[in-house]
Parts: structure tokens; sequence; C-alpha cells
């Protein structure tokens, strides 16, 4: 067992674009990715929180990753793809991407744990940012990109 | 042997058999003399018997079999069905049914020998010598019926082997040839588990030395052990008698064998007379036994339905791999629209037609499978009855309607209780307890309970109805005082029906003496509880001195409603159809405004209405000025009604949960996914009123 054990050690991750940067997605908790679909509103909820779509005979909400960073919301092109992820606390839910990009292995000496200092949205949901040969990859911390505010009283 | 791993199918099957007897024997008591249900009731007994041997339960085993022992002596004409008879077979079956429990909590039948039931058993067995004479005379065509058994009833079986021309033939050139034909009986150890096996064998080395002509019971049943511990057989053989019953003794857990040589010339005359004169009399001897031989062979049809048992989250799975395909036909149909310019369009249509035709077969059989009929749930109720009628000390008789109504599993699994509790009230305290009141009030001695249930829309309705006493409003009201339920003052204001709603709360209990059926105070309430969370209602409507109803509403199944399929602001949502009274067409004038509410007068009922696009936080497309579609929902005697865009019709949908991430408002019950595998969302009007 403990041979393996090496080998987990590098993780890896969907790298998504959004906007001019590039963001990880742990591939452990990635269930699908679908293109766009018709997404039906739901009333009174978040806004970052699009509404819910069909997966398979599942309904599964669908969150804006740009609102959710506080950037600007784009119009659906060729590349915008929905990333399932499942979480143990709330079951699956889909991410708004721009373009998904590629599969990457980042070993634990290419990933650098991030301080929160800054109050920038966008950084908040970061846990750490890992770095290939060419660039760096804010890697997403998912707890944090699908907690919800309003959700405490729960 | 190992059979722990057939346990849950012996449990299955010892129930339907248990039922199937209790039903058997209420029907024999009404009709003492149907042989088809005294032989329906012998094969169950006979089956329970078989499976309880081979699972090894010997206390079981033993009880069975003398109840089948008495059975077989009802069959045979030689023994009356009387009170005393049923009743012994109840208890019998009480005793089989905690064997059951036993062996379902802990996998042993436990050690309560029942002695006293199989004594009594045997004691029918025994004193029936008295009545054997007058039996054959009150029933002489039975009495001929019985005859052949009870040559069979001693040890040589095989005498009682009837032979058809062709097999008197074979025994005749057989005796010709200087062969002997040798009959005997095999009997198997009763511990015996592999019997079938044990009469391979016995085949086996017989085949060695001879032929086996005829078997009985046939070699196909020997072989699926539908023998009791014995089986007789006709073999031609070089070897003498003896030598024959030497080798099939040989194998081992055969308890002994029993035989002796053919007496061919008699048959082989009778053969020869056949043969020679076809349109003889002889052939309406051998059509006389051969009717007789169908006739079992007839009524082995099981009478019991063939059930499936079905694990619910298997078919929940189908289900979802149906909405699947579902989904796949519909991308189907847009692939061929969208491509009409190409040339296999027309082939791509075929498959389209194709699939859309399982598709939807397949859909309904699935939705099927979930329904059972609520049969196996009351079916246990006429015994209940019966009971409860010795133990009250009360006449009375339960009328049934309506079992094969079908309900969805999870329903009908939990259904149960809530109506025998139900039935248990209706027998305690809805039946006068003295027969005298109820003939001075005009009705007949023994008190009837009916038990009816019927589809009505998409709900299925139970109703428990006696005519017994009815509920009496004023102790009701006083119980309820003296309980501190309910003050004086709100005591004046009540209605009726709402004095007698008050028997659904948490401990209420009318009952003057308190008896281990009901009146426990712990009842209504839970009935009530029960079924409301099956998402129905339960209602009772009472006279006086005539008696109650009470009704039990559920939806048809819990995973599927109809609704109204609605468009507000260029979105689609289902509305159930159950919370919908109507649909009005308002002009926008007729909008009345009440302490800034809006309402409508309908009717002479004021209705407060809600805009729908405003609570969904969309913008309604519809020109202010054209007349309003409202839906009037209904919330018990609340109103209100619901201003939405456009309608577009009924539809039946498949409710699936939002899904934990999506802040549960109130607003949204559900949502459920459409045609071309787009959702819309399902509104609760209950939030709305």
């Amino acid at each position: 067992m403990d041979d393996i054990k090496v080998y987990s050690e590098a993780v890896q991750y969907i790298k998504v674009d959004m906007g001019s940067e590039m963001y990880g997605i742990d591939i452990n908790f990635v269930d699908n990715i679908v293109r766009p679909q018709t997404v039906t509103r739901v009333p009174n909820v978040a806004p970052y929180i699009k509404g819910v779509i069909n997966i398979r005979g599942e309904i599964v909400p669908i969150m804006s990753l740009r609102l959710k960073m506080g950037l600007e919301e784009i119009p659906e092109s060729k590349s915008t793809r929905f990333i399932i992820i499942k979480l143990e606390k709330y079951g699956k839910i889909g991410l708004i991407v721009d373009a998904v990009k590629e599969v990457i292995s980042l070993t634990e000496d290419m990933i650098e744990n991030v301080k929160h200092d800054s109050n920038d949205d966008s950084i908040q949901y970061v846990f750490a940012v890992g770095k290939t040969d060419s660039t760096l990859v804010s890697l997403l911390d998912l707890d944090a990109v699908t907690y919800d505010k309003s959700m405490k009283e729960d | 042997m190992d059979v722990s791993q057939y346990l849950e199918i012996f449990i299955d099957e010892t129930k339907e058999h248990l039922q199937n007897l209790n039903t058997q024997i209420l029907d024999l008591e009404q009709t003492p003399d149907d042989m088809d249900t005294i032989n329906e009731i012998f094969r169950a007994a006979h089956s329970l018997k078989g499976m309880a041997g081979t699972m090894g339960y010997k206390r079981m085993q033993n009880l069975t079999h003398n109840m089948e022992n008495v059975f077989s002596k009802v069959r045979d004409g030689q023994l009356k069905v009387n009170a005393g008879i049923i009743d012994t077979i109840f208890q019998c079956l009480d005793a089989l049914e905690e064997y059951l429990d036993n062996i379902q909590s802990g996998a042993d039948e436990g050690t309560n020998e029942n002695e006293g039931i199989i004594k009594a058993l045997c004691g029918f067995l025994n004193g029936e010598s008295a009545d054997a004479a007058a039996a054959p005379a009150a029933a002489p065509a039975k009495a001929a019926e019985a005859a052949a058994p009870a040559a069979a009833s001693n040890e040589d079986k095989w005498k009682a082997i009837n032979f058809t021309d062709e097999q008197k033939h074979v025994m005749g050139v057989a005796k010709g040839a200087g062969k002997n034909v040798v009959g005997i009986t095999v009997y198997v150890n009763e511990t015996c588990i592999l019997k079938a096996a044990r009469a391979f064998l016995v085949f086996k080395s017989l085949e060695e030395v001879g032929e086996v002509i005829i078997s009985s019971p046939s070699a196909q049943d020997i072989e699926d052990e539908h023998f009791d511990f014995d089986f007789s057989l006709i073999v031609i053989s070089d070897k003498t008698c003896d030598e024959v019953m030497k080798v099939a003794g040989n194998v081992s857990e055969i308890a002994k064998v029993v035989g002796g040589d053919v007496d061919i010339a008699p048959i082989v005359e009778a053969a020869a007379a056949t043969t020679t004169a076809e349109a003889g009399p002889s052939t309406a001897v051998s059509a006389d036994k051969g009717d007789q031989a169908n006739k079992p062979a007839e009524k082995k049809k099981p009478v019991v339905n063939r059930t499936v048992r079905v694990d619910i989250e298997k078919l929940d799975v189908l289900m979802n791999l149906v909405s699947e395909l579902i989904i796949a036909k519909n991308s189907l149909v847009s692939a061929a629209t969208g491509n009409s310019d190409k040339g296999s369009t027309g082939e791509i249509g075929e498959h389209i037609e194709y699939l859309e035709a399982v598709t939807t077969n397949l859909h309904e059989s699935v939705m099927k499978v979930r329904m059972v009929p609520i049969e196996s749930v009351v079916n246990k109720f006429p015994r209940m009855i019966r009971d409860l009628q010795k133990k009250l000390n009360k006449k009375m008789e339960l009328y049934m309607s309506g079992e094969e109504t079908e309900l969805d599993r999870t329903v009908v699994d939990e259904i149960g209780d809530p109506l025998m509790h139900l039935l248990r009230n209706s027998a305690d305290h809805g039946i006068e307890a003295d027969a005298k009141e109820r003939i001075a009030k005009g009705k007949p001695e023994a008190g009837s309970i009916f038990l009816d249930a019927y589809q009505d829309g998409n709900n299925v309705v139970i109703e428990v109805r006696d005519d017994g006493n009815g509920i009496d409003v004023q102790a009701v009201k006083k119980k309820a005082l003296e309980r501190g339920t309910i003050t004086e003052d709100q005591a004046n204001m009540m209605s009726d029906q709402e004095i007698i709603n008050l028997l659904f709360l948490p401990s209420f209990s009318t009952a003057k003496v308190v008896s281990d059926i009901s009146g426990r105070g712990v009842g209504l309430d839970v009935v009530k509880s029960k079924i409301e969370a099956l998402s129905g209602e339960v209602e009772v409507k009472s006279t006086l001195g005539v008696g109650s109803t009470w009704t039990i509403r559920l939806p048809l199944t819990l995973a599927i409603i109809q609704t109204l399929m609605v468009i507000v602001g260029g979105e689609k949502y289902a509305i159930p159809l159950s919370n919908i009274q109507t649909i009005e067409s308002i002009r926008p004038d007729e909008v009345k405004t009440v302490q800034q509410k809006e309402v409508i007068n309908l009717r002479g009922t004021i209705i407060p209405i809600v805009r729908l696009s405003e609570v969904l936080g969309c913008e309604s497309l519809k020109d202010p000025n054209e007349d309003l579609v409202v839906v009037i929902v209904k919330k018990g005697d609340k109103m209100a009604g619901l201003v939405i865009d456009e309608l577009t019709g009924q539809q039946e949908i498949v409710i699936k949960s939002l899904g934990k991430y999506i802040n549960k408002s109130k607003l949204i019950s559900g949502a459920t996914i459409l045609g071309n595998g787009e959702v819309a969302l399902i509104i609760d009007p209950n939030a709305l009123i």
C-alpha cells in the first residue's frame, strides 16, 4: 500500500479558464462535464444560482462561478461548460466555467498555499496556487465556493 | 445442507400459504362440503409441511403433518368438518404463525411443541371412525372417491396405481416374455432433506435391474420433490420381487420398501377387452378413471396470485433508466428534425417510432410494477373479525369489496395497521355490545362491518363502515371537557363534526372499558398521523344510532401526480391538480382592492388573488388589459386565486427533489423533467394561501 501512497501525492486537477485567469478543480470531486443546456430559473435564490438542470433524471443546481467570484457575467460561448461536482454535504452542483482546458497533475512541491489576507472576492475561494511549467493555476476551495451565507440558518 | 439462503423465500412462501389457509378455512366454515376448498387447503398444508421439513423445522413440520392428516381424512370423506375442527385448525395456524415469527426473528422455530393442538388433531383422526359410516351415506359420490385412497392408506400404496391401456399392454408383453412385474412402495426417512435425490438414487439402482414403467406420483413430480415421504413404482424386471425390493432398500435414508408381484391377469384381460372392443363399456370405465385422474391435476393450478417480489430500490433505478431512455428518444427527435435535408431522415423516423413505442410501454409497465393490489393487506381481516367476534361475544360480519384496487407498494405496506385499527374500533366501539339493543333499533342481530376500496380519480378511497351505534357526540364532548382538551366555551362553539374530530387527538378514548382490542387512547391519532405521512387524509362521519363511516383517501402513488402545466413570464410551472378547485377567466376591472390586497368576487365568495409573476420574481408577458387567467386553489376552507399567463394543459409528472443545495423555498415543492429534458418547477399552492 505504501507505494500507492507515493503516487497519490500527485493530485489531478481540471484546468479551467475564468476570464484571464486559470483555476484548478480537484478531479476527485468532479462527477461530469457537460455542455450548456437550458437552465430553469428558480425563484428567490441567490443571484449566482442560475437555476436547475436535468442530469440523467437528476435535478442539479447550477451556479455561475463568475458571479460567485465577483466577476462580470459573460454570454454563453462555444467553449462554455458546466462542471458537475459532487460534494458529500450537498450532493451534485454544477459550476459554469468559460472553458475547460486540460487535466494537470500537481505534486505537493508544485503547490504553494496562499494566505487569506485579501478581501478580494476571487481570492477567498482559492486555497493554493499550483505552478506548472508555464503558468500559475489557482486551486479552488470547493467548500468555500459552494458555501452560502444564507444557508447558515439551517 | 445449508438452507439459510432459502430462509427468505421460505418465510415469504410460508406467509403466503398461511394467508391462503386462513382464507380457505374461513370459506370452509361457510361451505363445509366444498371439495375445491378442501383440496386447496390440503395442498397448502402439504406444501407447508414439505417446506418446513426441507428447512429442518421439525416442530412446524410435525404440526402441519397432523393438520394435513386431518384434511386428508376430510378430503376422503371420512371426516366431517365441524366447528371444533375449524377452531382447532385456526389455533394450529396461529401456532404456525408463532413458529414463523420465531424463525423470522431468530432463524429458530422456538421450542413450543403445541402438544395440545396436535392431540386435538389426532383426536379428530381417531374419533372419526364413528362418523365415517355416516359420511359415505351422506355423500355416496364421495365414498366412491374415498375407496381408492382408503385402499392406498395402508402401506402397499402401489396397489392404488391406475394403469393406462398402453401400460397394461406393456405389462402383458413383459409377463409374456417371462419377466416379473413388481409393484413397490418406497418410504423415505422423514428426516431426509434431499428427498428428490434419494428418489433419484432409487430410480437409478432400479434401472440397473429392470425398467421402471410407472411411478406415482409422476417422475417429474418426484424430481421436483412434490411428494410426501413415499412413492410407488411399477418395475419390470428379470429379478424376483424380493430382489427388486432389496435393491431399492439399499439406498441410504430409505426407511422401508414394501411390494409384491402385480397380479397381471385381470389387468391384461381388461386391456385386451379395450383394444378389441373400443366402443365397449370398458371404454366408459377407463374414461371414468381418466376423469378421476384428471380432476386433481386440474385443481393443481394455484388459486393464489403469482406475486413478484421486487426490491423497491431496484425499481427506482429502473425508473431512472426509463426517464433516461425517454430523454435519449427526445434528442433523437430533435436530431431528426434538425437535419431534415439529409436523406436518412425517413430511416431515423422509423427508429424513433419504434423507440417511442418501446419507451412508452416500458414506462407504463415499470409504473405498474410499483402498484400492488391491497388484497395482500386486507386478506387477513376476515380472520381478525372472526376472532374478535368470539372474543367480544358479539355477532358481526365483515363485507369487503374492491380488494383488487391497486396502490403504490410503499402505501400498501403502511396501510395495514391503520386499517386494522379502524376495523377493531368498529368491532369494539361501533357494533352494539348487546344484540337486543340492535334488534330494538330494528337492525339485524349480527352487526355488519364494511371495508370498501375503490379508485376515485387520482385517489384511492378506503372506507371502513359499520352499522353500529355511531359516535355519541355528547359523550365525546363530556370526555373532552373532563380531560381539559377543550373549555366549556369552546365546547359550545363547536359543531358536532368538530367534536367528532377531537377523537383524532392524542390520548383520547371514549371506551368506557379498556379492552385489549382497542380503547387505550393510542390509536386514532396514530392512524391519522400514519395516513398523513402517506400524504393521505382520514375523516369520519357518524350518525348516532345508525353507524359511522371512516374514509381514508390516499394518493395513487407518491412519486407521480397529476398537474396543471402553466406558463408564467415565459417559464413553465406545474400546479398539482389536487389543489385546484376551478379555473376562471376574470376581467381586469373585476379585481378589487381590500386592505391593499387584490381580491375577486367569485360567485359571491371573496377570494384573494396572488399574481404568480410577482411571487416568482419574473415579468408577466401578458397585456394587462386582457382577461386574467385565475387558477382557484383550495386549502381546507381557504381559497386563493393564482394569476397565470397561460394554461398549457394537464400532465402527469414524476416528482423530483430540488436537492439539498438550493435553499428550500416554500413556494417550490419540487421539480420535474419535461418531455424535452428540461426542468419545470412544481408550485406548492399551500404556501400561497
